[in-house]
């Protein structure tokens, strides 16, 4: 029970992953690839209708954690108090820039609600990426399960090296959803980029991986993180052959299999104490009681399919290409 | 200040600010939807532009709700850990509920019903804005039972030290939620309501286009404010007397009752000095009786007071903290059993004060408009612009109430409650650095303050410029979505 609802939790992230994902992506390209108003109106409509549902994937994975692995999610935010400061205040411009940009119609006001969505989302993904390497990585945590130890303590290599990781891959997938969410001049520009841009930015990845199969892999987590790597070629070699719909799904199989090698290299433990392997918490530690975990277990058998039956619609319902031309006059007040 | 007092301030400050876009999400969603029905079912065009019109300015306001709901959900992490553990098996449940059952389908049909114009079938569209407006209940509901759990722990047991749940049906059914969940539903209507009177009645003053609009406003939300001011009463009622059940002490500092009296008076005002727990400067205007008659129905029965509750606690929680670092210099001291007087006092009266003016500066604005007329003095746009902001302010108030109310516990327990599960404020912060928690408050207090200038910046902007502001053309309603093309992908645009 208590590793079911461990693979429930990876399930969620690597929805968030995937979703939140390239509505990250979308963000940080929004100066990149939106030259004029009109196109970074198009590119922020390409999200507009998703991407409150995407970070909900966030909160749900959070309060899950909470409910099945309290001592998890208890250790986890309390050590890593201040670059979750920084993250909470970037969700937060960020969510609102996207709602308020286009309430009045000023240059100016939209030149700052810009600036807010791309910092928010730069930093929101160098965030998620730290919060999960610090995960994965563990955290000087002491027998009560509190961190030991600076407030900066969660800022490590191998952390930094997982915020550019997820930034990195958040930055292609952004790049490969607008190309295939967009058309014209952005759609062209969007693919070109991520053409130009993937060998780099999805190479931190790579590159946290191995180090975390080198560390903690087992033979299965070095099958996904080849995976990882397989997936990511394909996603590029058909982004070349302008398949942008395959590219952006085999995308969705790196990030699965990422979540995987990662998650699978961490059980049994869900947050190590790089103090002591004794004081790591454990799966069968952290977790709730049997009789909680089963309510949940109900709920999600319940809720999950839901969510995704309507949350598939409403991609299924702005599955068209959004374009310059779709893009009605500014009425505001 | 210490990590203590750092975290608690912050979690007042991020949850009342949170819950001042709460109420109004939930009264204007769910008014928004009739409105939107109505025009749906009638074709008239004036319930095109009230559904409109609201639900612009609802969506500024949801914005804001959402991020500050984040905050909310990551803060027991963050800086109340102990907390976490302890109460991890059963408090987490409903958050993890929240989240998967309601909050989901409130932003992805939030989404589809921004975008969803001219896009989606009218009627498609018309369950969206349904489906989210229940689902901000729902939201409600789950976080309500997590808070009354707090206030009333029950379906737990105490094993290891730690609260373990038994049974889920419990908590969910707890009579404390049952009772919380419509005063929190009725206050949000009543702010729902104010706002479409204050409002859509500043517009008649100042003698915009639409009038009808505007009419059709002030009499829904005068007669939704009725309604919900009388759910307030009977559910505040129900609630008062489960806290003289479950909080005795919560109540007797509600009403600063120092000795036990029977029959007990209400007071309705106070003049001296409420802070001093011997109260010996309080002089009270009371009304005889009616306080014995609020706790148990009956005009005799003998209410206790702070100073006989006080050993009581003492006696089954200890005259004094234990000795745990963790404490810091709480360690080992008598407790305060006592919850800040001129805060819980005060805070119990002006919650019933605002409501109450709330109600009736409704009713007055709805018969001064009443046949057509309108009061040409500035002095009623002050009345219309004022009655927007009391129920605000009675929601806040009851909140601080509550929470400061059950001090110094974070999970109360209760006379008759589960042996052992109970928890004081003080053990349940993180072990993090005041510096740490000091940043996190500046920040975000900075923040939220910047935030507020912009979204009543946004609300001012977008409700002076009336309906115009949000209908751009003046084509009739049924006319509306035969403008839609095959390529017409979004007609709305961030």
């Amino acid at each position: 029970m208590e590793t079911f609802w461990f693979c429930v939790i990876a399930l969620l992230w690597l929805g968030y992953l995937f979703l939140e994902g390239f509505d990250f992506g979308v963000g940080m390209l929004l100066p990149v690839l939106g030259r004029s108003d009109d196109e970074r109106r198009v590119l922020i409509n390409t999200i507009g209708p998703v991407w409150d549902g995407n970070e909900v994937w966030l909160l749900v994975a959070v309060g899950a954690t909470f409910a099945a692995f309290p001592a998890w999610y208890a250790a986890l935010l309390s050590s890593v108090y201040l670059p979750l400061v920084l993250f909470l205040l970037a969700l937060i411009g960020r969510g609102v820039a996207f709602e308020y940009r286009g309430k009045v119609d000023s240059a100016r006001w939209r030149r700052v609600w810009d600036a807010v969505i791309v910092a928010g989302s730069w930093t929101a993904a160098l965030g998620v990426g730290l919060l999960l390497s610090a995960t994965v990585f563990g955290m000087p945590l002491d027998a009560a399960g509190d961190r030991v130890g600076s407030p900066f303590a969660s800022i490590r290599w191998e952390t930094l090296l997982g915020a550019v990781a997820v930034a990195g891959y958040a930055f292609v997938h952004g790049a490969v959803f607008l190309s295939l969410k967009t058309e014209g001049e952005v759609r062209e520009r969007a693919r070109a980029l991520a053409l130009r841009v993937a060998p780099f930015a999805l190479l931190p990845l790579l590159v946290l991986l191995l180090t975390v199969q080198l560390r903690f892999g087992s033979t299965w987590t070095w099958g996904a993180s080849i995976v990882v790597a397989l997936a990511a070629f394909g996603a590029y070699g058909r982004l070349v052959l302008r398949r942008e719909g395959q590219a952006f799904a085999l995308m969705g199989v790196t990030v699965a299999a990422a979540v995987a090698a990662l998650f699978g290299a961490l059980y049994p433990d869900v947050l190590p104490s790089t103090l002591d392997p004794a004081w790591s918490l454990t799966v069968a530690g952290a977790a709730s009681s049997p009789y909680t975990l089963t309510v949940m277990t109900w709920v999600a058998a319940f809720g999950t399919p839901a969510v995704l039956v309507y949350q598939g619609w409403t991609y299924w319902v702005f599955r068209k290409r959004v374009g310059t031309r779709h893009i009605p006059r500014v009425h505001v007040p | 200040m210490d990590v203590l007092d750092l975290a608690r301030w912050q979690f007042g400050i991020t949850t009342v600010y949170h819950f001042l876009m709460v109420p109004l999400t939930i009264g204007l969603s769910l008014l928004v939807a009739g409105m939107q029905t109505a025009w749906v079912r009638t074709g008239d065009r004036k319930y095109l532009a009230m559904t409109k019109f609201w639900g612009k300015l609802l969506l500024i306001n949801f914005a804001m709700g959402v991020v500050t709901g984040i905050v909310q959900e990551f803060q027991f992490g963050m800086t109340w850990s102990a907390y976490s553990r302890f109460v991890g098996d059963v408090f987490g449940a409903p958050l993890a509920m929240e989240g998967l059952v309601a909050f989901f389908v409130e932003s992805t049909f939030l989404g589809l019903w921004i975008f969803g114009w001219d896009r989606l079938p009218k009627k498609a569209h018309l369950a969206c804005v349904w489906a989210f407006s229940l689902a901000t209940m729902a939201s409600a509901y789950f976080i309500l039972a997590a808070n009354s759990w707090m206030q009333h722990p029950v379906g737990v047991e105490l094993v290891d030290g730690r609260a373990r749940l038994t049974s889920i049906w419990e908590v969910l059914g707890n009579n404390t939620v049952l009772a919380a969940f419509p005063h929190t539903i009725f206050g949000a209507f009543a702010v729902a309501a104010s706002f479409l009177v204050g409002i859509a009645a500043w517009h008649l003053w100042r003698h915009t286009d639409e009038g009808p609009v505007w009419r059709a406003s002030v009499k829904v939300g005068t007669w939704v404010g009725v309604v919900a001011f009388t759910g307030l009463a009977i559910s505040g009622d129900q609630q008062a007397k489960l806290m003289f059940e479950q909080q005795p002490m919560k109540m007797a500092a509600a009403e600063a009752l120092c000795h036990t009296e029977s029959p007990a008076a209400f007071s309705v005002f106070a003049i001296g000095d409420v802070t001093r727990p011997d109260c010996e400067n309080v002089k009270s205007i009371t009304v005889p009786a009616l306080l014995s008659f609020l706790a148990h129905n009956d005009f005799t029965t003998e209410v206790k007071g702070i100073e006989e509750l006080i050993p009581q606690y003492q006696e089954k929680y200890g005259a004094n903290y234990p000795v745990d670092p963790r404490l810091g210099e709480l360690s080992g001291m008598p407790i305060d059993y006592v919850p800040n007087l001129p805060v819980t006092y005060w805070g119990f009266r002006l919650m019933i004060g605002f409501g109450a003016i709330a109600v009736g500066a409704g009713l007055v604005i709805q018969w001064l408009v009443r046949g057509g007329r309108v009061p040409r003095g500035r002095w009623f746009k002050w009345l219309t612009l004022g009655s927007v902001a009391t129920p605000f302010l009675g929601n806040s108030f009851g909140w601080i109430f509550t929470e400061m109310g059950r001090q110094p516990f974070v999970v109360v327990p209760n006379p008759g409650g589960v042996d052992g599960v109970w928890m004081f404020t003080a053990r349940a912060v993180s072990s993090s650095t005041p510096g740490e928690v000091l940043t996190s408050l500046v920040a975000l207090t900075l923040v939220y303050g910047v935030l507020a200038c912009v979204e009543v910046f946004l609300i001012r902007r977008y409700v002076r410029a009336g309906i115009a502001g949000v209908l751009p053309d003046d084509k009739s309603g049924s006319d509306e979505d035969a403008r839609s093309e095959a390529d017409d992908v979004l007609s709305f645009a961030y």
